[in-house]
């Protein structure tokens, strides 16, 4: 009755079993919850911006205008500002901020907004948890290709730092990679953060942590501006420790002190991926 | 030939094994406690009213769903801590398409393969010989959004096989299909099971469920309410052939043919007897001078099972 | 003469209803992008910012927060419209369909339209107002001609948001509207004169900021404030915002038929 006709068959083939490579996370994450095949995600971002380039394009004019309206028309009105080694032009004050600063708000907003609205609405990860990924994967996915985008946009920014000569420094060589640090720690704890969402409302309370930060976090002016209590409250706050650890590199005066920001983030990076990772599962499958 | 595992051993392996399984949602529990062994090769179905929890018991045997209590194993191993090893080797067809709208029909069943590890030029064969199979040559490089909800179905479909899995799961594949994609469909799911697939299925076709089920149970409200193939089924919970009486609206109350038959189904649009011989219960109505607007006589079907397990019988 | 065919002020009106008894439960997702954001950014810019600035003749004379405040206003109203005309606006018509289940009733596209540019109009000048008593609160308001900044910001605001409203309507995805946000609403903040004089930027720019509706309303806004804006000029800015306000309802109108008259 049924003539084979082995074209229309898929024909059978040895199991797919998930890659062993990945060492220490599969030890690490509970069991089930990682396949170590996270590239896959980067692969199907990669593949929807390239038919959506415009958008992923325009993500680095945002903080290039900021640099030309502060660092130019604001920069008339105050001449010089006191940096690291002493009074600096106000572009030169505020480029590295701006670079610190758009490298969070990029982290944040994929981290929660992106997350968030793919899981929970374009239902994007119900597909891929049918297959042998689990949450993890989708974080480390997700995770990397921010950091790819990030990079691609700090690394224009300081271009055009350099060629409008806002850059006084070789150490400068090392921005690139302190962007990307400040960035997964913001993903890592946003991500974290957004496993506690439940809808759309929450999410001002995102607004309301990043907003402040990128205003009083001495991106427009310097420390000395605040009282003696405030500055001390700032100094606590991330985006401090990255704008201080920029306007170090960009201007060249890098001390020890350096390696307390680095720490900072790296504490950021361990606290968010531990709690994201315990959560993500709870929150995927149901 | 080429399945070594068939020639190790003579007895049909168990792909899914079920004990005690339940599944809460807070304090609502969906599944209550199910039994449920498929045997390798096998065609196994879930019916059962709307919110009977077939599809939270798909989910739990696809791997994405945590059970909340009871045994469950698939393909030998446990979901819990071998998920991904398992789901490497199933296919699933989700009762909601959960295609990726962020890209084209090719470039969800190539991304989808890659998921599973194949090579690039692996899922770039596959996701042609894929959409022949779905008919969907045409949109290769259309999105998704905007196709027909039977396209996106037969792309859900195509998709599931992207893997050739061992084990099938279609929660209620044939929704929103039309007629013809229907047989097409039952004729592959069928060839898939000639070459060694095991399948799961939900409906609410009992035909299809009787088409391509080799055993099925019959679920309502998180529990199991009868285990068989679908000849076995209606040998024990129906009768022979069935008498089907059509009355004017608001004129059919079923109680001047109650004694004629083993059992009335009383529906909103009809009166069912249940009865070995259906000519002769006819016979018997009409000399009651009773006059239904039509009448028909038929044999049993699962149809009858269903409602007898999961409707609310006035005579028993 | 049916009685259950409503005029277009009745049907604008019971969609303004509609979606206050929308807001009603869903307020708490608006109060810091609508009314916490533009303080904050008060406070920064004006006075974290402003201490650093010297007045002098390129803030009018004024200190840097009292210059920068009443085109704050402006910029606070185009920020808040930005939202509501375009994701808001491309819900109602794709996602939550809402749109399409009111034209299923009496009421026509067009009104839908008039309802929803109303409900904006309502929201800004709402925000603009508690942005004012707070700005006035922290001393950046010194004339009570501020006042005058109300209306003009709520004109501003709806000059930006009418034509975007008509725009949303002919969209099928949602993909333009950061594109709209990141090149027209961030350099219309930046570059129109609010944080700083326009004569600081390159003579080539200066037509593309007379094209913005920011830049007439802070001509407005700022010239009220400190009492040195002509009537003339003042008519001639009014003139044109309310241009773009007929323009986008004339659009607006076109586009909802199209949409929703299927
Ligand atoms: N994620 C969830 N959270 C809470 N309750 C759920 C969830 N998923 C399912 N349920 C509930 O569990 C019950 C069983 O649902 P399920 O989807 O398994 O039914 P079903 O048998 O597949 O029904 P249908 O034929 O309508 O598809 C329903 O009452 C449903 O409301
Ligand atoms: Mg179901």
């Amino acid at each position: 009755m049924t003539n084979e006709t082995s074209t229309d068959l898929p024909a059978p083939s040895p199991p797919v079993t998930p890659r062993h490579g990945a060492g220490l996370l599969l030890r690490v994450v509970p069991p089930g919850l990682y396949a170590g095949r996270a590239h896959v995600l980067v692969e199907r971002s990669y593949l929807v911006s390239r038919r959506g380039w415009m958008s992923v394009i325009s993500g680095f004019f945002e903080p290039l205008f900021f640099l030309f309206s502060l660092g130019y028309g604001l920069g008339q009105l105050v001449t010089t500002v006191e940096g690291p080694g002493g009074p600096v032009p106000y572009a030169v004050f505020v480029a590295p901020a701006l670079l610190a600063a758009s490298a969070m708000n990029g982290a944040v907003f994929e981290a929660t907004f992106n997350l968030f609205f793919k899981f929970k609405y374009a239902k994007t990860y119900d597909a891929v948890l049918a297959t042998p990924l689990g949450p993890v994967d989708i974080a480390l996915g997700e995770a990397a290709w921010c950091l790819i985008r990030g990079g691609l946009y700090s690394a224009g920014f300081i271009a055009v730092m350099l060629g409008f000569g806002l850059i006084s420094s070789p150490w400068a060589l090392l921005a690139l990679p302190a962007c990307l640090l400040v960035a997964l720690a913001f993903a890592a704890v946003g991500m974290a953060a957004a496993t506690f969402m439940r809808s759309w409302q929450d999410f001002d309370l995102v607004q309301l942590a990043v907003m402040p930060l990128f205003l009083f976090s001495t991106t427009f002016y310097p420390l000395s501006v605040y009282p003696g209590w405030l500055q001390a409250v700032v100094q606590w706050t991330p985006l401090y420790h990255a704008i201080e650890l920029m306007r170090a590199l960009t201007t060249g005066y890098v001390g020890w002190g350096a390696l307390t920001h680095v720490a900072y983030f790296a504490v950021m990076v361990v606290i968010g991926v531990v709690v994201a990772a315990r959560r993500l599962g709870k929150l995927l499958l149901t | 030939m080429s399945d070594p595992a068939a020639n190790v051993t003579n007895v049909t392996p168990t792909l899914v094994h079920a004990k005690g399984l339940t599944k809460h949602f807070g304090s609502f529990e969906a599944v209550r406690g199910i039994d449920v062994e498929v045997s390798k090769g096998e065609a196994f179905g879930f019916l059962g009213p709307n919110g009977a929890g077939k599809s939270s018991t798909m989910r739990m045997v696809s791997c994405v769903s945590p059970r909340t209590g009871g045994e469950l194993r698939v393909l030998g191993m446990d979901p819990e801590t071998d998920g991904p090893k398992i789901r490497a080797r199933i296919g699933v067809v989700p009762q909601q398409d959960n295609l990726d709208t962020e890209l084209t029909v090719r470039q969800n069943l190539q991304v989808y393969g890659r998921y599973f590890g194949l090579s690039r030029s692996a899922v770039r064969a596959k996701a042609t010989e894929l959409m022949e199979f779905a008919q969907l040559t045409e949109r290769a490089d259309a999105e998704v959004e905007p196709l027909s909800g039977g396209m996106k179905r037969r792309l859900t479909i195509a998709r599931s096989l992207v893997n050739d899995p061992d084990l099938l799961l279609l929660d209620e594949p044939t929704t929103g299909l039309d007629p013809q994609a229907r047989h097409l469909l039952w004729d592959r799911l069928f060839r898939l099971k000639q070459s060694g697939v095991t399948l799961i299925i939900t409906t609410h076709y009992m035909d299809e469920a009787e088409q391509l089920c080799d055993r099925l149970v019959v679920m309502d409200g998180g529990r199991i309410a009868a285990e068989g193939s679908p000849s076995e089924l209606i040998r024990r919970y129906s009768t022979k052939e069935v008498l089907e009486l059509r009355f004017p609206p608001g004129e059919q109350s079923g109680d001047e043919v109650r004694d004629l038959a083993e059992r009335v189904e009383v529906l909103p649009d009809r009166v069912l007897l249940y009865t070995a011989d259906g000519d002769a219960a006819l016979a018997a109505v009409h000399a009651r001078g009773v006059r239904p607007v039509s009448s028909l006589v038929r044999r049993s079907t699962l149809e009858d099972v269903f409602l007898r397990l999961t409707g609310r019988t006035l005579v028993d | 003469m049916s009685t259950h065919v409503v005029g277009p002020w009745r049907a604008a009106l019971i969609a303004v209803e509609n979606h206050w008894t929308w807001y009603r439960r869903n307020w708490r997702a608006t109060v810091i992008s609508n009314f916490l954001q533009p303080v904050l950014f008060l406070l920064a810019m004006g006075v974290g910012f402003g201490s650093q600035v010297r007045e002098g003749a390129a803030t009018g004379g004024h200190p840097y927060l009292v210059y920068l405040a009443p085109a704050l206003l402006v910029i606070t109203a185009v920020q808040n419209a930005v939202f509501e005309s375009t994701w808001v606006v491309f819900s109602a018509f794709k996602w939550q369909r809402t749109y399409l289940a009111v034209v299923s009733t009496p009421v026509t596209p067009a009104q839908v339209l008039y309802g929803q540019l109303l409900w904006i109009a309502l929201r800004l000048a709402a925000g603009i107002t508690v942005f004012l008593a707070i700005a006035f609160a922290l001393g950046a308001i010194t004339s009570p001609w501020a006042v005058l900044a109300v209306p003009f910001a709520t004109l501003a605001g709806m000059a930006f948001s009418a034509p975007v409203v008509a725009f949303a309507a002919t969209r099928e995805k949602p993909d333009a509207f950061n594109a709209i946000f990141r090149f027209l609403v961030m350099p219309m903040t930046l570059f129109t004169g609010g944080f700083f004089p326009l004569s600081q930027l390159p003579g080539w720019l200066h037509p593309l900021a007379w094209l913005t509706p920011v830049w007439h309303g802070i001509e407005l806004a700022r010239g009220a404030t400190f009492g040195t804006l002509g009537v003339l000029p003042a008519l001639g800015h009014v003139a044109y915002l309310s241009a773009l306000v007929a323009l986008g309802v004339v659009l607006g109108r076109r586009y909802f038929r199209r949409r929703l008259a299927v």
